[in-house]
């Protein structure tokens, strides 16, 4: 035994002492992980987390947030003697008087666009593979909530600079605000501490930018992180895998070189970004004030998608008995994103409801062999994708020779009848997938290779596929609609006879699929040939 | 289905093939180097971000294809860390793939429900611990426990009453008053109609006493545009027309959408645009919505000019200005 | 900044301000009575380039504007809207038009400066308007405050020409150009004559020496570096956006596939 291996032993054996932690310590070692690149797309964002913890944490040491205002001295010379506020003037000294300061802002930014788009990849991972199908419902609105609070996490750490973009921004959420039916006007000026912009905001916000939600995100990803690690991870579909086992590398020491190293890679991407790339720059948007605005003044793209909602809103508000009611603030700034949000954190329980599948699923599905959830993921997307087109309308618009006019009508539009068309045509693709599918068992690969029959007709040779890619392609299940009664016996009405029509109707829609290829059908045509 | 039909059976996990490196002495020590080499690429990256923290001044500037004329200190730091970052990254990952163990483990789920009996056991225990509480038995404190716990929870609520203060009239009044003079923005001159030609704009606030400051929420209420047509283009009322003088027409800057500062003139079609939600106006109509989200027409400021032929208010808004607002009843 | 603000509030600014404007027209009428010996030689020089520049007008300009500029019915009357203008829209090429599309565009001129100063002294010569600004009332090195400027440009410009004055979308396919390598000249014009969709700003709204801040300012955002990397064209958080969603992710995803992919 060396020295250091005794040293070591030593250590272990004091912390066993004290905690017992060596049974659970051995088991966990030895945890398998499965292999899958979008395995990694949630760790993009627990690594994002991180670089937006430690780039954080440095730009607070310079970082003052107040309201106050100071006359700038700094070396920036085109804003040298202009009054504006402690936030605005300290961010321009991180920029320009520390040393690395407008790397790490820049890191700091990049990172957070890269959470926000991490987390939106990983969702769509786990949404179109079914991951979220019990027992790991919880997980999935877990994330659903991590995303509503990144959200407004990024829209508070935009806003901190106090410049004159981030002020508009402000401006807009405190609309946003000030619209709410009964007590709004109250709710905005308990927010402001007085009337819009006031002095008290920008020290509010850090508070809840640097302090509250970053605990909140804390204790949620570790809650994530612990049920992924408790209920083990999923695996995508293959020879060998099964719902009972999971198939991959063990945690010591493959898995963790492999995690531990994607966090460098991570950093190391969001460090380049932040090198090579301007994001952000506050001093060429100059300091708030209310009587100034930017042309294209959007916000960062997890908002543009409401920017654009608000934006092709129709003009309706209502006064009745001398209360005004903003339809157009209203409908796209909260109604519609609530609806949204909340159908996304339900939607878990509203497939298993729908397709009365109540078991536990640990093999992912293709996304193809569940073609209704597809396409509504399809569905949703589009309306999103739509939206945030229309965000930055005015950008597109004058790099396309459009007119914002047109934008705006086709955003209207295309709001309405694009998610359907993209419903229809995803779900035609999923089925013509599986039909394929279908044919590649039964019939084999199309080789190229035609060979002329003595009959004189041509004919193309079909390779077999592998048994290891046909089990692939017919391992899923296919369920079977429900098909509750809606009559008794006696030909009698029962009540909730119409719920259970509905959702025999829907549970129809979420089984409509292709018949997988079966053992028998293969044997029966080799028969024929 | 029915069990006559045969599934496609699973052929198992495939045979473990070895890599290069397993077999291949050679291949091992090559991947051993590559490893290395990018572990030492990642510590040269870490000189260059000490070198540019250290040596390299702030205000060299030098120009890089695609990037432009680019700062030498924040891109030799940048650079320098993502190089020093991204290769300890690859290293790890490189050295995971190519020389640890690369054969697949099994290990086996369990199923995560708890036996009935242990089920069974749970429920009597809550039992058991709630009767000997006692709730049950004692509804007095069971009633005087709940309103307890219910008034606490108000507590917090309440605390935070101080966040502001009550909106008052505050949102429906500005500091336009009956003439109070219109000041240029920034500069604060006062103007004569005759400053401006036709097709000419002006941002304005109303004038403050000599060194006063100037808040910036007042600038949020106040802010007005003024903007000069030749008065037979306008399309009004016989009020709104009173309200121009001589071809001049105010309105208030903030969006009566949202808030932002519409103030986007074109000057030939006469038309007002918000660069935050393409709200369009016509300043031919009184500011009437045109297109766009925005609901109402922008508060338009009735002007005239007071003895010393400078422009003032002929009376302050009579509407609320900017985004609406629950009580806002015009 | 904060001296010059205090100062201009101060009770005595009024009255000095009139002083010193009357000293100002004082001075120029004194300086102008000084050169008119020198005038009266350029006056043979001036009504040459007149007849050129009518010559020039009848040929490139009289069938949409009219053989006396009076609005041919296509385009507008040109009656007073001064050498300024006619130097504006000739010299940054968007006159003559060429295609009749929603705005004219910046593009190389048609005519070299001497035609360009021809035309203008035709135009100008037609009824009084706006007058090209000289070399002298543009040092705006020298009279401009590029703080002052910034100001002003966010107030006045910034919500059409964009917080870095690269453009910016107007309604119905218009749009406020990019103001990237425009000469200063071109740009005092703008500010004066208010070409097309853009408004007029007044000297009593912006001062010509505000105006030579605000033209101080667009050249020190023109010729300031990369101060953080690549601009991504100065356009807010859209391309911010498009380059996470590309650059960003897509890295990070190709490292993934190699991350995951079995070595061989």
């Amino acid at each position: 035994m060396t020295a250091r291996e005794r040293i070591a032993g030593n250590v272990a054996g004091y912390v066993d002492d004290r905690t017992g932690a060596a049974k659970w310590m051995k088991k966990n070692l030895t945890k398998v992980f499965p292999d899958h690149w979008s395995f990694l797309l949630g760790e993009i964002c627990l690594y994002s987390f991180v670089i937006l913890l430690l780039s954080g944490t440095f730009l607070t040491f310079w970082f003052d947030p107040s309201m106050r205002e100071v006359v700038y001295e700094g070396s920036y010379a085109p804003l040298q003697g202009l009054e504006m506020s402690a936030a605005y003037a300290s961010t321009l000294d991180i920029s320009f008087e520390v040393r690395g300061g407008l790397l790490m802002r820049q890191i700091h930014h990049w990172a957070a666009l890269i959470f926000m788009v991490g987390i939106v990849v990983h969702l769509m991972r786990v949404y179109f593979t079914g991951a979220f199908r019990k027992p790991r419902e919880t997980n999935w609105v877990i994330g659903v909530g991590l995303l509503t609070l990144g959200i407004v996490e990024g829209f508070l750490g935009y806003s901190l600079p106090d410049d004159l973009l981030s002020g508009t921004g402000i401006r807009i959420a405190e609309a946003i605000i000030q619209a709410l039916p009964v007590v709004g006007s109250y709710l905005a000026f308990f927010a402001f501490g007085g009337a819009f912009p006031g002095e008290a905001f920008i020290p509010r916000i850090y508070t809840v930018h640097v302090l509250l939600l970053p605990g909140i995100f804390l204790a949620l990803i570790t809650v994530h992180l612990m049920l992924v690690w408790y209920q083990k991870h999923t695996q995508f579909p293959g020879p060998g895998r099964t719902e009972k086992n999971v198939v991959g590398y063990p945690l010591m020491p493959v898995y963790m070189a492999k995690a531990g190293g994607f966090f460098f890679i991570v950093f190391g991407v969001t460090a380049f970004l932040g090198a090579v790339a301007s994001i952000n720059p506050i001093w060429l948007y100059g300091p708030y004030t209310p009587g100034q605005v930017s042309a294209g003044s959007q916000p960062d793209w997890y908002m543009g998608w409401l920017d654009g909602l608000v934006r092709m809103a129709p003009p309706i508000e209502t006064v009745t008995f001398g209360y005004t009611i903003s339809w157009n603030i209203l409908i796209p700034g909260l109604i519609l994103p609530g609806i949204m949000f909340t159908a996304l954190a339900l939607y878990p329980f509203i497939e298993s409801w729908a397709t009365g599948d109540k078991r536990e699923h640990h093999l992912l599905d293709r996304p193809r062999n569940a073609p209704t959830r597809t396409a509504i993921g399809a569905m949703a997307l589009t309306f999103t994708l739509v939206c945030l087109l229309n965000g930055g309308n005015d950008i597109i618009a004058t790099t396309f020779d459009l007119t914002i006019n047109q934008m705006m009508w086709f955003s209207r539009i295309g709001v309405i009848v694009l998610p359907p068309l993209a419903y229809v045509i995803t779900k035609r693709l999923c089925l013509s997938l599986q039909r394929a599918d279908r044919d590649l068992v039964l019939h084999g690969r199309e080789t190229g290779r035609l060979v002329r029959m003595p009959s004189g007709e041509f004919v193309e040779i079909h390779e077999p596929i592998s048994p290891e890619k046909a089990w692939l392609l017919t391992s899923h299940e296919q369920l079977a609609p429900l098909e509750l009664a809606d009559h008794d016996g006696g030909g009698v009405r029962r009540p909730g006879a119409i719920k259970n029509k509905i959702r025999n109707r829907i549970s129809r829609s979420m089984a409509t699929a292709v018949p997988k290829a079966t053992q028998t059908e293969r044997r029966e045509l080799e028969e024929h040939h | 289905m029915s069990n006559e039909i045969e599934l496609i059976k699973d052929p198992g996990l495939p045979a473990h093939v070895h890599r290069r490196a397993d077999t291949d002495p050679k291949a091992a020590a090559r991947a051993e180097r590559q490893v290395a080499t990018l572990f030492i690429l990642s510590a040269l990256g870490a000189v260059l971000l000490i070198y540019s923290y250290l040596f390299i001044d702030e205000d060299i500037f030098f120009f890089i294809p695609v990037l432009g004329n680019t700062n030498a200190h924040q891109l030799g730091l940048g650079m320098g860390m993502a190089i020093a970052l991204f290769c300890i990254g690859a290293g790890l990952i490189h050295w995971a793939k190519t020389l640890m163990p690369d054969e697949e483990v099994i290990s086996q789920r369990h199923e995560f429900k708890s036996e009935e009996e242990d089920r069974e056991d749970f429920v009597k225990t809550v039992k058991a611990g709630a009767a000997a509480a006692g709730l049950g038995r004692r509804p007095l404190i069971k009633r005087t426990l709940g309103a307890a716990l219910g008034l606490s929870a108000i507590t917090p609520v309440l605390l935070l009453g101080d966040l502001g203060p009550l909106p008052g009239n505050q949102l429906k009044t500005t500091s336009w008053k009956k003439g109070t003079r219109l000041v240029t923005d920034p500069g604060d001159r006062p103007l004569r109609p005759q400053d401006l030609e036709v097709g000419a704009v002006a941002q304005t606030l109303p004038a403050i006493a000599p060194g006063a400051h100037r808040s910036l929420n007042d600038i949020g209420k106040d802010a007005v545009l003024l903007i000069r047509l030749r008065p037979e283009e306008f399309n009004l009322d016989a009020e709104r027309l009173s309200w121009t003088y001589e071809g001049i027409i105010a309105f208030s800057k903030i969006c009566s959408h949202m808030g932002c500062a519409v103030a986007l003139y074109e000057q030939q079609t006469k038309h007002l645009l918000c660069p935050c939600h393409q709200s369009t106006f016509d300043v031919t109509r009184a500011a009437k919505v045109i297109f766009g989200p925005s609901a109402r027409p922008l508060p338009q400021l009735p002007i005239t000019i007071d003895a010393e032929g400078y422009l003032v208010a002929q009376a302050p808004f009579n509407e609320p200005v900017g985004p609406s607002f629950w009580e806002r009843s015009t | 900044m904060k001296r010059l603000s205090r100062l201009r509030r101060h009770r005595a600014t009024g009255p000095m301000l009139l002083i010193f404007a009357l000293l100002t027209i004082g001075t120029t009428f004194q300086v102008a009575s000084a050169v008119d010996a020198e005038q009266t030689t350029t006056i043979a020089a001036r009504s040459a380039a007149i007849d050129e520049g009518r010559e020039i007008f009848l040929k490139g300009c009289s069938s949409c504007h009219g053989l006396n500029a009076e609005s041919g019915g296509i385009a507008p009357s040109l009656i007073g809207v001064g050498a300024a203008s006619v130097d504006f829209q000739v010299g940054t090429g968007r006159m003559p038009m060429g295609d009749m599309s929603v705005q004219a565009m910046r593009k190389t001129p048609l005519y070299n400066p001497e035609e360009v100063y021809a035309l203008a002294m035709y135009v100008a010569s037609l009824a009084p308007g706006p007058e090209i600004p000289t070399e002298e009332m543009l040092n705006y090195e020298r009279d401009g405050s590029t703080a002052e400027g910034g100001e002003l440009f966010r107030t006045n410009c910034a919500m059409c020409h964009n917080f870095a004055a690269q453009g910016g979308a107007l309604t119905q396919g218009k749009y406020a150009p990019t103001l990237m390598g425009v000469e200063p000249v071109h740009i005092y014009e703008a500010l004066i004559t208010g070409p097309q969709s853009m408004p007029v700003f007044s000297d009593k709204t912006i001062t010509p020496e505000e105006k030579l801040s605000v033209i101080k300012w667009i050249k020190a955002a023109e010729a300031e570096p990369q101060l953080g990397g690549a601009s991504l064209g100065r356009v807010g958080p859209v391309t911010e956006g498009l380059l996470v969603w590309t650059l960003g992710i897509g890295l990070l995803i190709g490292v993934a596939v190699w991350l995951a992919a079995k070595a061989r």
